[in-house]
């Protein structure tokens, strides 16, 4: 009995103190966006303030530009998700399914995109999207997220691909489909959980990038939340209440999402496929 | 249904040659078997007729149409796949109507071919449920079910049966047998499954590294194998082969018995043959005469007995129905009637 139950609780105890260590970030977000400012210094380290306001978030919603930059990401994190995702989906097929002659050459030079820090290239991409009137905005801004996110996409799409059996769109064609209906009707709907790991891990990449966004857009109307967030810090002080709202706020689009797709992401979709 | 022609088909990869020109013609209507052991190039073969391989030379005619460069989609025919490939996210229903839904066909009548197909198949209670809640065999049915629901010019068959326990494959085996008989639709199967092979084919085509062996009726390759390979592949337990030298009308083994022969084959004395016996002709000779073999190991399979002996210093089988055989002591004797012996020559080839 005894040996049975204590590898138990460590077991649950170290889930636990996984949790609490990943969540305690949120968890201090949290507790800051509702405290108030008199309290925010004065009342030392404590796990909770002795009372809490919404005022942070009042204020935030209602004189900051917050609503802007809220709306602004979710237009570059979505469009570019579903453009990326698109994209990937496309290319990995062709990666998983096709013999061609530069494939390889493809492959490597979409690693090679993967390994430089970006930093190098805000120059030299300021200088190719200010001619063509895509500094400061929003186009701008999803063109080059699906730019970088497009090769890390494909590689993932191309793995889910991989675990679809040759065979079922074989047999799709035999069965009289042509090489794309197999792939919109037979491929497509197994690799959801492929499209939602994808469309997730964009959305939170353009959702949260702030170098591109800091760089490529100056003023608020195009300005997406990361760098808002940037205009609370004053040059004499960082005001963390209304900062902290704000984080909270923007936290909830990215969990929504995540809550939507999560659905897919944990089904096995191709159970059934073959013998077993 | 249609009639399938095929010649000087070859295939490779890169460098790698997997068919040396293959020529088969298929009669409408007719059961072909491909056997032959795993890698042979069977598959490669069938998935070329269904247009699943590209073809490096030669040409393969479905009724009489040249159809190298056609999409499979275009060629009509169906095919039961090895790992029957049934789509996940579809129902048996829907699996089974994909193909005419494909075609646009009208939604009654596809309705009335699925009824029909599920019928023949005992499929009727599962047609609303998806394959991962099937068991084996029902998915091998459904995969059937797939092929048959509309009428195309060939079956195409890639070992269906190879996943499922010894005792479905029977059943399904007896199926598949009374389904051509009511459909007559031209069939090519893959198995490399000899039973098979014999029970359902009008002809069968050995084949062995990408060249086909011999092409004849289940009994032909029975009885007159071409040669050392499709002697040794055709039966049950295997075919017993012996070292000999012709001598005028008798070959010779290596111990110097004189074994005679129904025929008198065109060899000169002293030439190297190879006499071959299946285990289910030697005759146990319990009175004395015959050759004298070791028996090294007594296996009973219920129906028959099947005896290892040692002839010579080699390993020689015999199959017996005959229950005496349990009680053999540590010797017996053996012969070898005349009109049940094939012989082989250097190259391999029958010559008798
Ligand atoms: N895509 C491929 N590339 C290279 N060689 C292949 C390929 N597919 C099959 N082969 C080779 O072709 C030969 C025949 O394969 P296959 O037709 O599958 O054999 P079988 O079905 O008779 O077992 C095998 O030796 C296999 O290694
Ligand atoms: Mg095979």
């Amino acid at each position: 009995m005894k040996r049975s139950v204590l590898p138990t609780i460590a077991h649950r105890l170290a889930i636990l103190c996984y949790i609490a260590f990943a969540l305690f970030p949120l968890f201090w977000l949290l507790k800051v966006s509702v405290t108030p400012n008199d309290l925010l210094y004065s009342e030392g380290v404590r796990l909770w303030p002795s009372r809490t306001t919404w005022d942070h978030y009042a204020f935030v919603l209602q004189h900051s530009a917050f609503p802007t930059f809220f709306k602004n990401s979710v237009i570059v994190a979505a469009s570019t998700a579903v453009v990326v995702t698109i994209c990937a989906s496309l290319s990995g097929y062709a990666l998983s399914r096709f013999s061609f002659r530069a494939k390889y050459l493809i492959v490597a030079l979409m690693l090679l995109t993967q390994m430089f820090p970006l930093v190098m290239l805000v120059a030299p991409i300021f200088k190719i999207l200010s001619p063509l009137g895509l500094t400061n905005s929003l186009t701008g801004l999803v063109i080059v997220y699906t730019a970088f996110n497009v090769p890390f996409a494909t590689f993932l799409m191309q793995s889910f691909f991989d675990g679809i059996p040759k065979d079922l769109e074989e047999a799709a064609m035999i069965d009289g489909a042509t090489k794309f209906i197999a792939f919109r009707q037979i491929i497509l709907p197994l690799t959801l959980p492929g499209i939602a790991a994808t469309l997730g891990f964009v959305f939170t990449a353009a959702w949260s990038e702030l170098l591109f966004a800091l760089m490529l857009i100056n003023g608020n109307s195009a300005a997406t939340f990361p760098v808002g967030l940037l205009t609370f810090v004053s040059k004499f002080s960082v005001d963390f209440g209304q900062m902290m709202a704000a984080g909270v706020m923007a936290l909830i689009p990215a969990a929504l999402f995540f809550l939507l797709i999560q659905r897919y992401l944990v089904q096995g979709l191709t159970a059934g496929a073959v013998k077993g | 249904m249609a009639s399938i022609q095929i010649e000087k088909l070859e295939k490779s990869y890169g460098h790698v040659s997997v068919l040396h020109g293959v020529d088969l013609d298929i009669a409408d209507g007719e059961f072909i078997v491909l056997v032959g052991p795993s890698g042979c190039g069977k598959s490669t073969l069938l998935r070329m007729i269904a247009g699943l391989e590209d073809v490096s030379s030669g040409e393969i005619r479905i009724a009489g149409n040249r159809v190298n460069d056609l999409h499979p989609k275009d060629r009509d025919i169906a095919m039961v796949f090895q790992s029957y490939a049934l789509y996940p996210h579809m129902t048996v229903a829907q699996n089974m109507s994909y193909s005419l839904r494909l075609r646009n066909i009208a939604k009654d009548t596809i309705g009335s071919a699925v009824a029909a197909a599920a019928s023949k198949l005992g499929l009727d209670p599962l047609l609303e449920r998806r394959p991962k809640a099937l068991s084996g065999g029902q998915r091998q049915r459904v995969a059937m079910g797939r092929a048959i629901v509309r009428q195309p010019k060939a079956f195409l068959f890639d070992e269906p049966l190879s996943n499922l326990d010894a005792r479905l494959r029977e059943q399904m085996r007896a199926e598949i047998k009374k389904m051509h008989g009511d459909l007559k639709a031209t069939s090519i199967y893959v198995t490399h499954d000899q039973i098979e092979a014999m029970t359902l084919a009008d002809r069968i085509v050995a084949m062995h590294g990408g060249v086909v062996q011999q092409i004849g009726s289940p009994l032909e390759l029975y009885d007159r194998p071409a040669n050392l390979f499709v002697a040794g592949f055709i039966g049950s337990p295997g075919m017993n082969f012996l070292a000999a030298t012709y001598a005028g009308g008798s070959v010779r083994l290596a111990d110097g018995t004189l074994v005679a022969l129904e025929t008198v084959p065109a060899l000169a004395d002293g030439e190297s043959v190879t006499l071959g016996i299946r285990p289910e002709h030697v005759v146990i000779a319990n009175d004395g005469s015959g050759m004298r073999a070791a028996v090294e190991l007594v296996e009973p399979t219920g129906f028959g007995i099947i005896l290892h002996l040692s002839l010579h210093g080699l390993p020689f089988k015999i199959f017996t129905l005959d229950r005496e055989a349990l009680n053999s002591g540590k010797e017996i004797g053996v012969r070898f009637p005349a009109q049940y012996l094939h012989l082989f020559g250097t190259d391999e080839q029958r010559i008798a």
